[in-house]
C-alpha cells in the first residue's frame, strides 16, 4: 500500500472514478472526471483501468505528503509540479520516496489535472462508485460528497514500473489553443443549431461541474418540452437563451429544450477552458462522434 | 407512434407518447423492466420521463441503429399490452402539515388551512418522474384549487423531508437543497438513503397518499421539528 497525507487539500479537489451508474432512475447523477481524456492517460500510466479512483484537482494547490515508496501520475492542466521542490513533468508517472513532499502550483493552462496512483485510491463506495457528487451529498473519500481536506489519508497500492514514462507527445492537448468545440444536432433543431454555431460564446464564471454556462445573443427555442432524461453533453436552452452545457454532475431529467449534444472528449475540453473564456462551436455528425469515442473507449478498455 | 431519437453518442430517447397521461408513468415503467430484462447487457441506464424513455447504452455493445433494431418487437408487444387496473404499489406518507408557507398558500388559493390539508391529502398521487435530485419523485395531480406558480425568488435552501406544491405537482424535498416551491407540511421519513436497498421507496408508476399527523407523531416517527 502507498499512502498519502493531504498537506493542503487546494481550492476544490475531488475523488473521481468511472461514475456512479445505474441509479439515474432514482435520480442519483453518474459524476466521475469531467476531462475523460486526462483522467483516462493519468490511469493509463500506471497500468489501470480507465475508471479507476483518482483525484480531479480543479486549479491545482494540492499538497501531499509521501507516507510510502510509491509510483503516482498526473495529467491535465499545466500546473508546476514539483516532489521536495525538484520540478516533475506533467502528463508522466514517477516514482516517490517516504517523506518526500509533493506540491503543485496553480494552473497556467487548463483547469483540472488528475492524479493517478496505482490501482486506484482506495475507499469505501457509495451506490458502487467512490465518485465525489458535492450536490447529492454522496461519495469521496468520507462518502458524503465532501472534497479532500487538509490531514485526509490517502491509500492506493504499489505497482512496479521500469521508470519515469510519459504521454506520447500527440496525445498531449495545448489547453491554450482554441478550437471549435464539436456539436451533434437534436433531432428537428439543425437551424437553431446553425444560429448557435454562428455565435460566439464565452464561458460563463457562474459554470460549475454540473453545467457550462454560455452567455452571448440569447438563442430562442420554443419551450415545449415535458421533462426527459438527460445526457452528459446536452446543450440546454432555457427561457433566457443563454445554454447551459450538462457536465458530469447534471440532473438526471431536465425540461428546458435542447438543441445539440457535445462531443463527450469536448466536454472534456471544455472543462479545462478558463472562466470568459470566448468559445466556438461547429457542427458535426452523430456516426463522426461515435466512430471517434468509440476508438477511445476501446483504447482504454484495458 | 412512438419516436426513437438519439441523444448524443450514447443514448437513445424513445417519445412513448404526444404528451403525459394517467397511466402512462406505470407503463413506461413496465416498459423499462421489460427492457432491462431483454436488454441489460446494453444498457446502462433506464430514466423514465413524463411521456419518454431515455435509455443510456454501452457504445461498445451496440449503437443506436442496432438498438432500434431489437426494440421493434418488444416495442410493439409493449403497445399491445393493456393498462392495468388499480395502478402501481401504494405507499401512505406520514405528513406534519406544518410548513412554513401553509398561511400563503391558503390565502393565495382564497382557503383556509383546513381546506388545503383537506384538499391535498384528500387524493392519490401518482408518481411521473424522479429526478432534481435523488429520491425526488414528482407526483401528480394536485387539485386545481391548490394550483400556485413556483415562488419568485426560490429558497437557497429547503430542508430535507419538506412536502411542497407548484403549479399541478407536489413532492417531498429528501435531501436539504434549494428549491422553488411551496412548503406546506413536513414528512419525518427519510426519502432517500444510499445506505439502504433500495435506496428510494418510491418507482415511476407509485402511487402515493399522504396521511396526515400531528407533531407528537411527527416526532415518534423519527422526525426532527
Amino acid at each position: 500500500m502507498s499512502r498519502f497525507r493531504v498537506l493542503r487539500p487546494g481550492p476544490l479537489s475531488l475523488l473521481q472514478d468511472g461514475g456512479r451508474h445505474g441509479w439515474q432512475h432514482l435520480g442519483v447523477s453518474p459524476a466521475g472526471p469531467l476531462d475523460p481524456h486526462a483522467a483516462a492517460w493519468a490511469n493509463r500510466l500506471l497500468g489501470n483501468r480507465r475508471g479507476a479512483a483518482l483525484l480531479e484537482i480543479a486549479l491545482g494547490g494540492l499538497q501531499l505528503e509521501c507516507l510510502d515508496d510509491g509510483w503516482l501520475a498526473l495529467c491535465g492542466a499545466d500546473v508546476p509540479i514539483r516532489l521536495d521542490g525538484v520540478p516533475r513533468p506533467n502528463w508522466s508517472r514517477f516514482a516517490v520516496r517516504a517523506g518526500q513532499r509533493l506540491e503543485l502550483g496553480f494552473a497556467r493552462s487548463g483547469q483540472r489535472v488528475y492524479l493517478a496512483v496505482p490501482g486506484g485510491f482506495r475507499g469505501e463506495p457509495v451506490l458502487g462508485s467512490l465518485a465525489c457528487q458535492a450536490r447529492e451529498g454522496l461519495g469521496g473519500l468520507h462518502g458524503d460528497g465532501s472534497p479532500l481536506r487538509e490531514g485526509d489519508l490517502l491509500a492506493g497500492g504499489l505497482g512496479d514500473f521500469p521508470g519515469a514514462a510519459s504521454v506520447p507527445w500527440p496525445f498531449v492537448p495545448d489547453y491554450r489553443a482554441s478550437r471549435p468545440l464539436r456539436v451533434v444536432p437534436a433531432a428537428g433543431q439543425e437551424e437553431v443549431l446553425q444560429g448557435f454555431v454562428a455565435r460566439s460564446w464565452r464561458l460563463s464564471p457562474q459554470s460549475d461541474r454540473m453545467g457550462a454556462r454560455l452567455s452571448g445573443e440569447a438563442l430562442r427555442l420554443p419551450p415545449c418540452e415535458w421533462s426527459q432524461g438527460m445526457v452528459r453533453g446536452a446543450i440546454q436552452v432555457p427561457p433566457d437563451g443563454q445554454p447551459i452545457i450538462l457536465q458530469a454532475d447534471r440532473q438526471t431529467v431536465g425540461g428546458y429544450p435542447v438543441l445539440g449534444y457535445l462531443h463527450p472528449l469536448d466536454c472534456g475540453r471544455l472543462a479545462q477552458c478558463p472562466a470568459h473564456a470566448e468559445l466556438r462551436f461547429v457542427a458535426t455528425d452523430l456516426e463522426t462522434v461515435q466512430q471517434e469515442w468509440r476508438a477511445f473507449l476501446r483504447f482504454f478498455a484495458c | 407512434m412512438i419516436e426513437l431519437r438519439p441523444a448524443g453518442p450514447e443514448a437513445l430517447l424513445l417519445v412513448l407518447a404526444e404528451r403525459p397521461e394517467p397511466g402512462l408513468p406505470l407503463r413506461i415503467a413496465r416498459l423499462a423492466e421489460m427492457l432491462r430484462a431483454q436488454l441489460g447487457a446494453e444498457l446502462t441506464d433506464l430514466v423514465p420521463g413524463w411521456n419518454s424513455l431515455l435509455l443510456h447504452y454501452d457504445l461498445l455493445r451496440t449503437d443506436h441503429r442496432r438498438l432500434a433494431e431489437r426494440l421493434r418487437p418488444l416495442l410493439d408487444a409493449w403497445q399491445a399490452r393493456p393498462g392495468e387496473e388499480g395502478g402501481g404499489r401504494l405507499h401512505e406518507i406520514p405528513i406534519w402539515y406544518a410548513g412554513e408557507d401553509l398561511p400563503e398558500v391558503a390565502a393565495g388559493c382564497g382557503l383556509s388551512v383546513t381546506e388545503v390539508i383537506a384538499l391535498h391529502s384528500g387524493r392519490t398521487y401518482q408518481v411521473g418522474v424522479i429526478g432534481f435530485a435523488p429520491g425526488f419523485a414528482y407526483l401528480s395531480e394536485l387539485d386545481e384549487r391548490l394550483a400556485l406558480p413556483r415562488r419568485a425568488t426560490p429558497r437557497t435552501r429547503v430542508p430535507a423531508g419538506s412536502l411542497a406544491i407548484a403549479e399541478r405537482q407536489t413532492a417531498v424535498y429528501p435531501q436539504a437543497s434549494p428549491g422553488g416551491w411551496h412548503l406546506i407540511g413536513r414528512c419525518p421519513w427519510r426519502l432517500f438513503d444510499a445506505r439502504r436497498e433500495p435506496p428510494c421507496p418510491l418507482a415511476v408508476g407509485d402511487r402515493v397518499r399522504f396521511v396526515a399527523i400531528d407533531e407528537a407523531a411527527f416526532r415518534r416517527e423519527g422526525g426532527r421539528p
